[in-house]
């Protein structure tokens, strides 16, 4: 069986960081296995900018900063397969795969790193009810029709939900010739970032109705029109609010799911709430020598942060290869803190934290459960808090990070949990 | 003018398909007529996929003899044919003491009916067989012969099978009329092209009792009764074993739970009367009382795992009986009316029952020895098999090593080949019956346009002729403007 000291699965922004980062680690013998027949993953279809602004200090497109990985692992000769769809993740890590060229192949990793990405969650799982006829897309899938492919999928828009991908695609849409009629929001917040409603629905006219839904498909071989209804605080269409919207198109940005049917066959542990693989502070999966990172972790808003979250992932899984086999089965058993998420704050990633393990400064991230407005967000070492830093606005379609340090963990031997939460003062 | 055909056969659905299968074992000239453009586009691709075991019908009624016959016919016949049924078994949970007896009138008229095996468990076997059964489950009639199918796969089956011996298949002819002429032959009137025939089979569903109006002045009606359904991930497929009916009340047979050939939870359905035999749209009730029902007989239905729901249309008559057999006054109108549950599981009975009829009346010969094929190849299935037998099958065409349905593992190899069967997919959702490309728990999302692009490419379609479900289902508008 071929051997790899590093098999990546997935080469879209999280894959590709994490094999710069474990080539840079030095750890040179690895393999990128990307489904699509490019690697770059979503990047390719964001022709938009708004990229890279953390990374680079200046505004690419999507295919841009992606581009600057691609270019980056080429230089580095790390080998990526594409076209490989990997079928199988074993727990001894064994990854099955297959492609035109090999057929059905399995490569035996020293490490894996788990970067799959996300999907978009369907229609289906929302139950709108009505008919199924053409005309319904994910935001994504319309984003691929017109930016990938050139094509049209509507003229006359209804956008439900207004995650970041629903936002860019009613400015896309309108660019392209196209009538976008509303964008609906279930919650009274939108699930985007700021930025992208000021550029992508302010900039041209398009409103955002809060607290709103689809309440009707209709037409049954073409969407012909959809039903916009106001919700209550239950989030219950309330009667007679009723709208009919004609319409060709009903585009969904209602959500993006970890794509985690892999990291389950391999046994990994997922968080019911990320959906995503519960992660230690080197971003190592519950299955030893198996990491993960991006949006098959938790989904992100900035691909920044992907990257930065890839590149520790790529750093750890060259580490994991590197270290003994003894070193290896003393990690299993040092000490571990829970990092709990408390008030507001959904999750965190990590979820545990060794101090002894742990760098000089480890990034906690997370995402808030509602839009709080003033609130401080506070670390607690035990019962002792160590941070509080106030937020003039959180919100649910934003990550936030908190940044935690070795030495003060280390000080306070004997604590039991790291807390963090918000708080009102 | 002489007939062009000994049959025409109106309908591609399980049952339109079942009787031209049977009816190419003759030497005889065999149209079937269909609205929509693919078989199994109707009533047949939106059910429940349960081979029921025949304990429901009245003794004695048509329905109970067809169904448990059509229990019996469908394990070899998915032999032959190469489609996926599996015989998973049922169970009808009782939930309160008060209503043992209604258990007992079931096992009783079961027994009657002619089906196997059946017999009452009491709770610790039942929990044993279903540890998620409800709390409240006291006892379930077992009826171990019942099972699952997939209905795309069966119906596209004996669609395939006819086709190959030699039976003819016209897509997207609505029927506008039927009428006997001078010479006793049949003019079928389509929106394709008129058919002369000796003989009509009525095989449409929920038309069949527009079609059967049309030359009979013994009117029959159908009613559509709508069910709506939830279909939840594979990842839940697996949280019942067996297909678990609630016991029928007056309320109706009520919400069942059961896995389904494809590896998935199905939840439903709801059961309501409508007017509109073309609204097999969802409703925010019908999902709600599906949601809310389900957890009678199972608990911890995860549905938050639902990946679509759909709603589909009993062809009911206030008889609840099927309608089969020659028409009075209407000499070679043959009626296969009605057919609504268990008409799935009937359909291999209904089939030979049809065919036996109308081989009377016209007096068919069999083709010559040898000549007819009896045995169908079915889609090869990549998703939940050996890992060899797709490095087998990738070493010797390489496009089973592009997988282009992420979800269900269907590569490009399937989809080439479900276009380019006898009677091969024209749409998106052709494809997806046929091998199941986008329907999985994306729904389509990463795979349509991939799918779009290999309809283009093999069948020479431009890319705004490519469409979900036939003509008006058109995935894509003009670039430029209208």
């Amino acid at each position: 069986m071929e051997q790899r000291d590093i098999v990546i699965v997935g080469g879209g922004p999280a894959g590709l960081a994490a094999a710069i980062s474990a080539f840079e680690q030095g750890t040179t013998n690895i393999c990128v296995l990307e489904r699509d027949v490019q690697l770059g993953g979503i990047l390719n279809q964001c022709i938009h900018n708004g990229f890279g602004l953390h990374t680079f200090k200046e505004e690419l497109t999507g295919p841009e900063y992606a581009l600057r990985y691609v270019k980056r692992a080429q230089e580095l000769g790390i080998e990526c397969r594409m076209g490989t769809m990997v079928l199988d993740v074993s727990p001894d890590r064994v990854v099955t795969a297959v492609n035109e060229r090999q057929g059905v192949f399995s490569i035996q990793a020293g490490s894996v790193v788990l970067a799959m990405g996300c999907r978009e969650r369907p229609r289906g799982a929302l139950n709108i009810p009505g008919f199924r006829p053409a005309g319904v897309y994910t935001a994504g899938t319309a984003q691929r029709l017109v930016n990938i492919e050139g094509q049209m999928p509507g003229r006359e828009v209804v956008i439900l939900g207004s995650g970041d991908i629903g936002l860019i695609m009613a400015r896309r849409m309108t660019l392209e010739g196209a009538h976008v009629a509303c964008v609906a929001e279930l919650m009274p917040y939108s699930g985007g970032l700021k930025r992208n409603i000021v550029q992508c629905l302010d900039d041209y006219g398009i409103p955002l109705l809060l607290s709103h839904t689809v309440t009707r498909v209709e037409g049954k071989r073409r969407v012909e029109a959809v039903w916009v209804a106001q919700v209550d605080e239950s989030l219950r269409p309330i009667p007679g609010t009723e709208r009919r919207y004609p319409c060709d198109t009903l585009l969904l940005s209602v959500g993006l799911l970890p794509e985690n049917e892999l990291s389950r066959g391999a046994g990994v542990e997922l968080s019911p709430i990320t959906r995503g693989p519960v992660v230690d502070e080197h971003l190592q999966t519950s299955v030893a020598g198996v990491f993960a990172c991006g949006n098959v972790l938790h989904v992100h808003d900035l691909v920044d942060y992907v990257s930065q979250e890839a590149a520790a992932a790529g750093a750890s899984a060259a580490r994991y290869v590197q270290g003994s086999d003894d070193a290896r089965e003393a990690d299993k058993d040092v000490a571990r803190i829970p990092v709990v998420a408390q008030d507001g704050v959904r999750y965190t990633v990590p979820s545990s934290i060794s101090p002894d393990l742990m760098d000089d400064k480890l990034t906690v991230r997370f995402r808030v459960g509602n839009v709080y407005k003033d609130r401080f967000v506070s670390v607690y070492l035990g019962e002792e808090r160590v941070s509080h830093r106030k937020k003039r606005v959180l919100a649910p379609g934003e990550m936030e990070e908190v940044v935690l340090k070795r030495a003060d963990l280390c000080s306070r031997p004997g604590i039991d949990r790291i807390v963090v939460k918000l708080e009102e003062e | 003018m002489e007939a062009a055909y000994d049959v025409v056969v109106i309908g591609a659905g399980v049952s339109g398909c079942a009787v031209a299968r049977e009816l190419s074992r003759y030497d005889a000239r065999v149209c079937v007529v269909e609205r929509e453009e693919d078989v199994c586009c109707g009533t047949s691709k939106a059910n429940s996929a349960i081979v029921h075991a025949g304990f429901d019908a009245q003794t004695g009624s048509l329905m109970a003899k067809l169904n448990v016959e059509g229990n019996e016919l469908m394990w070899e016949l998915a032999e032959d044919l190469d489609f996926k049924v599996r015989r998973c078994g049922s169970l009808v949970v009782c939930t309160d003491e008060q209503s043992r007896p209604g258990l007992d009138d079931l096992l009783a008229r079961g027994k009657a009916n002619g089906v196997p095996d059946l017999r009452i468990i009491e709770r610790d076997e039942l929990k044993e067989m279903e540890p998620n059964i409800s709390d409240a489950a006291v006892c379930a009639l077992w009826a171990p012969s019942a099972g699952i199918v997939d209905v795309f796969g069966l119906n596209i089956a004996l669609a395939e099978n006819a086709a190959q011996n030699g039976v003819e298949f016209v897509f997207n002819a609505e029927v506008s009329d039927v009428a006997r002429q001078g010479d006793g032959t049949w003019l079928v009137k389509t929106s394709v092209r008129d058919l002369r025939t000796r003989c009509v089979v009525n095989a449409a569903g929920v038309y069949s009792d527009v079609i059967h109006n049309m030359v009979s002045d013994d009117k029959i009606q159908i009613i559509p009764r709508k069910g709506e359904y939830m279909l939840l991930d594979t990842t839940a497929g697996s949280h019942v074993s067996h297909t678990i009916f609630m016991l029928p009340t007056k309320m109706g047979k009520g919400i069942l739970v059961s896995p389904t050939a494809h590896g998935n939870l199905l939840v439903g359905p709801t059961a309501s009367d409508v007017e509109d035999p073309e609204s097999t749209d969802t409703t925010v009730e019908g999902l709600a009382e599906v949601a809310s029902k389900c957890a009678l007989t199972v608990k911890d239905v995860p549905l938050r795992e639902v990946i679509t729901s759909f709603a589909g249309l009993r062809a009911h008559q206030p008889g609840h009986e099927f309608i089969i057999g020659e028409v009075e006054g209407a000499p070679g109108f043959v009626d296969c009316a009605a057919i609504e549950s268990p008409g799935l599981t009937s359909c291999p009975a209904i089939g030979r029952m049809v065919a036996d009829i109308v081989s009377s009346l016209l007096g068919l010969v069999d083709k010559p020895d040898g000549s007819w094929v009896a045995k169908r190849k079915g889609f090869v299935t990549l998703e939940g098999e050996p890992l060899d037998v797709w490095a087998n099958l990738a070493k010797r065409d390489k496009a089973y090593g592009n997988v282009i349905c992420r979800c269900r593992h269907v590569t490009e190899a399937q989809i080439v080949d479900a276009i380019h069967r006898p009677l091969g997919a024209r749409s998106l959702d052709g494809v997806k019956r046929r091998v199941t490309a986008g329907m999985g728990r994306c729904q389509g999302g990463f795979c349509s346009p991939k799918v779009m692009e290999i309809l283009e490419r093999e069948l020479g379609m431009e890319p705004e002729d490519v469409t979900k479900s036939g003509p008006g289902s058109e995935l894509l508008v003009q670039e430029g403007g209208e």
